[in-house]
């Protein structure tokens, strides 16, 4: 019985402190799963375990206990890094065409579907 | 004529697509941010390697006309063949030589030194990574020159020196002034 209770304090203990740990890094995950792991090839900030990621994941909870709020720390991290780090590119002339195209797209399509309707 | 037209958009979709293509494969795959768009922040503070006391870049940076800011550890094999180029540097009076110390094990860090010879006017320790990031740098190693009297960067180097960024340094540091 003894044992028993022991056991189930142990994993209260290891489950109590998994939860402490899950519960403030929950900030951290959301804002990392935006970034972009720029020495890594096609990986989050999130995903990845490089020392690059790693340090950023460390920085941004320092970030958080200064009580900087989301868009600060992007914009933080953009001055340093440039537009690149994050995955939402901004509307300029050099990413124009990826905003533009789907539309263009999504309406030719249209057009398309449109035309053999009416032709039936 | 409609079959005309399919004919000819797919013919000038694939012409499209292959010159896309070409163009791509000179393409370098590295992202390295552009210069103005990185700015330094001096502020941030960080222990130095040989002592307890905590120093602000600024402080660091103020007594030359140029500072070289290399960011390196014991664990990293580039580090130790640029090792030789910095030691080199060392010679230029008007350049000051900084060194931080990545996310590194203190007694290898001073083992490296010692066995290959101390470039650096000072060096500070940065076992997180986390100042790495305030200057903007991805990893090691990393090298960057600032002009001290204007405050911004001139040159960053992403890797190891070599002859020809070696050349580059020395050419930028005596075009300067």
């Amino acid at each position: 019985m003894k044992i028993k209770i022991l056991i189930f304090i142990i994993i209260w203990f290891v489950s109590f402190f998994n939860f402490s740990y899950a519960d403030n890094s929950e900030k951290v995950d959301q804002i990392s799963k935006n970034l972009r792991c720029l020495i890594c090839q096609g990986q989050s900030v999130y995903d990845s375990q490089s020392d690059f990621a790693l340090s950023m994941k460390i920085l941004i909870q320092n970030k958080i206990d200064e009580g900087k709020n989301d868009e600060q720390i992007y914009n933080f991290l953009k001055s340093k890094y440039g537009e690149w780090i994050v995955y939402d590119p901004e509307i300029n002339k050099n990413t124009v065409l990826l905003w533009v195209l789907p539309l263009i797209l999504f309406i030719f399509g249209g057009i398309l579907i449109l035309r053999k309707v009416s032709i039936k | 004529m409609v079959k005309n037209i399919k004919l000819i958009s797919v013919v000038f979709l694939v012409i499209v697509s292959f010159f896309i293509l070409l163009k791509g494969l000179n393409k370098t795959n590295n992202y390295s941010p552009n210069l103005n768009s990185s700015k330094i922040d001096f502020n941030f503070k960080a222990k130095f390697l040989y002592s307890d006391e905590e120093v602000t870049l600024y402080e660091l940076i103020n007594d030359k006309d140029f500072s070289i800011i290399n960011i390196w550890a014991s664990w990293c094999l580039p580090c130790r063949d640029e090792h030789s180029f910095l030691l080199n540097l060392k010679s230029l009076d008007k350049l000051n030589i900084i060194g931080i110390n990545y996310k590194d094990n203190e007694i290898n860090a001073k083992k490296f030194i010692k066995e290959l010879g101390n470039p650096y006017s000072k060096i500070v320790v940065d076992p997180s990574g986390i100042n790495s990031i305030e200057l903007g740098a991805y990893g090691v190693p990393e090298t960057i020159l600032i002009n001290n009297n204007s405050k911004t960067i001139l040159k960053k180097y992403i890797g190891p020196l070599d002859d020809e960024k070696f050349a580059e340094l020395k050419l930028i540091i005596k075009n300067e002034n």
